[in-house]
């Protein structure tokens, strides 16, 4: 089988090689965390008539740095009560889960760390591990709003995973397979090959357009129930919960939890731009395509909607838990039918 | 006792065990050192118990050890972000209880600052209360604002929060010479960001989702636990004692008393207990407006003031429209530079007595925003 990892071309298919696909996106993913967690704290800032902060390194940028410093000299706290082992556990397994979605994210058109032809279906499923965690930390906790937290979470995660599991699977059914390289090829040659715009095809296509672009607006929704994040960050909800599922942890412990949110965003990110906005390629065919280019488009497009995120956070109110069950199931869940419905009844025609 | 081998399961009647959740005194949500003891069936309030006291400063008890003018210093501290709005109700009481009639200068810049205050009060207000519900941005637009009415206050009195500047018959000291030009501006700067406000917040579809149609007071509720202030206005009541009984120079001025008409919702909910408040600014800028055009340049603001503050025998109770509701000093007087005894009537004490009406059977994300909508600082439930 041909190969889409350079390592493996160059260096064989042995330990090295696996090893290097295995570190380098840990290396992106602590660069990128760095950066988002400043992106963050500026773009706030921005957004709220602040300076941010300014003190620690020119601009502040070393902000994110002295952050993790702080975190790491704290004293690592497990309240009395508390269940030890699962305690201890969960913020590695919320991490885990998330990291292991970057095991098939095609950074650009020679490199995917892990190749399986079902890699769509594969990052959906990992993703769904973090939940596990949360509810591990917020019981074991032993405190009433981590506990709290954590039913929440539980609630929230299916009424988010089934449009998005819709969405999916209606770029599935349009790319014909679920392997993230393959389509991410599919759409090679233009930004109106992307599947926001329909796919590549005839004409013909225009009639789904507008099927896809509001498919990728509900996978934009659900993703942000994805991450927690605000309008749906209601598991941590700030001024109800305190902290939610994490209000006991203090130190790395709860830097764990931190990164593997950054992560997520940065995992729903890579989907959407996958699966709706071309991946790697670039937008303007063969003009700035190569694999260095690859890899800027991918960055580009996926931090483009970590931008969003953030943005969105920094402007919308949290809605309740009740609206969200309301949302998912009453609004994003019907439309994502219809719209795989039709991308369906287009496949079949053309 | 009798033995029973199938034993038919009635699940209507299975009882779940009810959570207690203690939030606060040390909470994010609860503005201040406020204890609530709540029931939790799941999600869904079943009760509310407010346990008070942990800023307890024994002001009235303190009060009676003082002069009269040396309690202002601890009306301040009462609802230490409305200072001004304290103030008035204690000095123009004991100035009726003197007869003390103060120059006009004086009435004017003590309007203004009241209703400066109360700007600043309602800025605050609506601040946490979109905290509350989650938007963080509204908050600090709204604080950066609030910080140029402090500036004023600073300017004019020296002071940020606790200002010590009425005085029985006058004002600490005369306003500074460009303080109408800074307080036009202001009145500008927060239309301005009211508009901002407005669209960001105010009219944001989740926001209103979150409190349209929650913690609904209906306003026989409302005047039965003695609600006043916003807390009344937002239930359809148009009662503003400005208005219902103007004292200083309140007649003097054309204003609108804002209501709640449940707009996106029922009358009485969350959100018009806020609007009621975040029209309240727009019409504490025409009052402030007004006030600045008819106010007299020359005059002493000292010239009223007595050297000794001794009132006669007698008994008085003076009620003033603060932010938050009525309040009202009752101060009797044994003929002696110092007050026999001195009650305040704290609004938000009143407000809050009603907290748990309206929030059994709304879920605890409700019980949050109801309790912001409310507007309470510990400072005066507490005293």
């Amino acid at each position: 089988m041909e190969t889409f990892n350079v390592f493996e071309r160059l260096l064989g298919e042995n330990i090295l090689s696996a090893a290097i696909s295995v570190l380098l996106p840990l290396v992106f993913l602590i660069i990128y965390a760095l950066i988002a967690i400043l992106g963050e704290l500026k773009i706030s800032a921005w957004i709220q008539e602040r300076l941010g902060p300014m003190r620690t390194g020119p601009y502040g940028i070393l902000q994110p740095l002295a952050e993790v410093i702080k975190l790491i000299q704290k004293e690592d706290i497990v309240p009395a009560g508390a269940n030890k082992l699962l305690f201890n556990l969960a913020p590695y397994v919320i991490f885990a889960g998330s990291f292991a979605g970057f095991a098939v994210i095609p950074f650009t058109a020679a490199f995917v760390p892990a190749e399986i032809n079902i890699g769509l279906f594969y990052i959906f499923a990992i993703g769904a591990f973090a939940v596990i965690g949360i509810v591990m930390g917020g019981w074991a906790s032993n405190n009433k709003y981590s506990l709290l937290g954590a039913m929440r979470s539980a609630s929230q995660m299916i009424s988010y995973e089934i449009p998005g599991a819709l969405v999916i699977l209606s770029a599935a059914v349009l790319a014909n397979s679920l392997d993230m390289q393959k389509i991410t090829l599919l759409q090679a040659g233009g930004f109106w090959n992307w599947f926001l715009f329909g796919g590549p095809g005839s004409w013909s296509k225009i009639w789904i357009v507008p099927f896809t672009i509001l498919l990728s607006i509900i996978y934009l929704i659900a993703s942000l129930a994805e991450t927690n994040r605000t309008p749906f960050d209601i598991p941590e909800g700030e001024s109800e919960l305190v902290a939610g599922y994490h209000t006991e942890y203090s130190g790395m412990k709860f830097a764990m939890f931190f990164f593997a949110e950054y992560s997520n965003m940065f995992i729903v990110a890579a989907i959407l731009t996958v699966v709706f906005l071309g991946g790697w390629t670039s937008p303007f065919g063969d003009f700035m395509s190569g694999f260095w280019w690859g890899v800027f488009w991918f960055i580009f497009k996926a931090m483009f909607i970590v931008f969003v995120q953030i943005w969105l956070r920094w402007t919308l109110p949290r809605v309740r838990v009740d609206q969200l069950m309301y949302l998912g199931w009453k609004v994003l869940l019907p439309f994502a039918l219809v719209c795989f419905m039709m991308i369906s009844l287009y496949r079949i025609i053309y | 006792m009798t033995e029973t081998k199938f034993v038919d399961i009635d699940f209507s009647r299975i009882e779940t065990d009810r959570m207690r959740l203690n939030v606060g005194p040390q909470h994010p949500s609860t503005h201040g050192v406020l204890r609530l003891e709540v029931e939790l069936d799941g999600e869904v309030v079943t009760n509310v118990i407010p346990h008070i006291g942990y800023l307890h400063r024994c002001f009235e008890k303190i009060a009676e050890n003082m002069n009269y003018q040396q309690v202002i210093p601890y009306v301040d501290r009462m609802d230490y972000i409305s200072s001004m709005n304290n103030e008035l109700p204690y000095v123009m009481a004991v100035e009726k209880l003197m007869g003390i009639k103060v120059p006009e200068k004086v009435e004017y810049i003590r309007v203004i600052m009241a209703e400066l205050n109360r700007i600043a009060n309602h800025q605050i207000a609506i601040a946490t209360f979109g905290l509350d519900a989650g938007a963080f941005t509204p908050f600090l637009y709204l604080f950066r604002d609030r910080e140029y009415i402090l500036w004023i206050f600073e300017k004019a009195t020296g002071g940020r929060l606790l200002f010590n500047y009425f005085w029985v018959g006058g004002l600490a000291n005369d306003v500074y010479p460009t303080f109408k030009e800074d307080v036009l501006n202001i009145v500008k700067q927060v239309r301005k960001t009211n508009k901002d406000i407005e669209e960001l917040l105010i009219y944001n579809k989740i926001f209103i989702d979150r409190t349209a149609n929650v913690g609904v007071l209906p306003a026989d509720v409302a005047i039965n636990y003695g609600c006043s202030g916003p807390m009344l206005r937002g239930s359809g009541i148009p009662f503003d004692l400005r208005k219902a009984e103007p004292y200083s120079i309140y007649d003097r001025f054309d204003f609108e008393i804002p209501v709640g008409k449940g707009e996106v919702g029922t009358v009485g909910d969350c959100w018009d207990r806020n609007i009621v408040r975040f029209r309240e600014m727009e019409q504490s800028c025409r009052i402030i407006e007004q006030a600045i055009e008819q106010m007299p340049d020359s005059g002493d603001v000292q010239s009223a003031i007595p050297k000794k503050v001794r009132p006669p025998k007698g008994e008085i109770y003076f009620r003033c429209e603060n932010p938050k509701g009525e309040l009202g000093f009752y101060i009797i007087s044994d003929g002696k530079d110092k007050p026999y005894r001195v009650k305040g009537r704290a609004p938000s004490f009143v407000n809050l007595s009603v907290l748990p009406e309206i929030s059994r059977g709304y879920l605890f994300a409700d019980l949050i925003v109801i309790l912001g909508s409310i507007d309470i600082v510990l400072g005066e439930i507490d005293r």
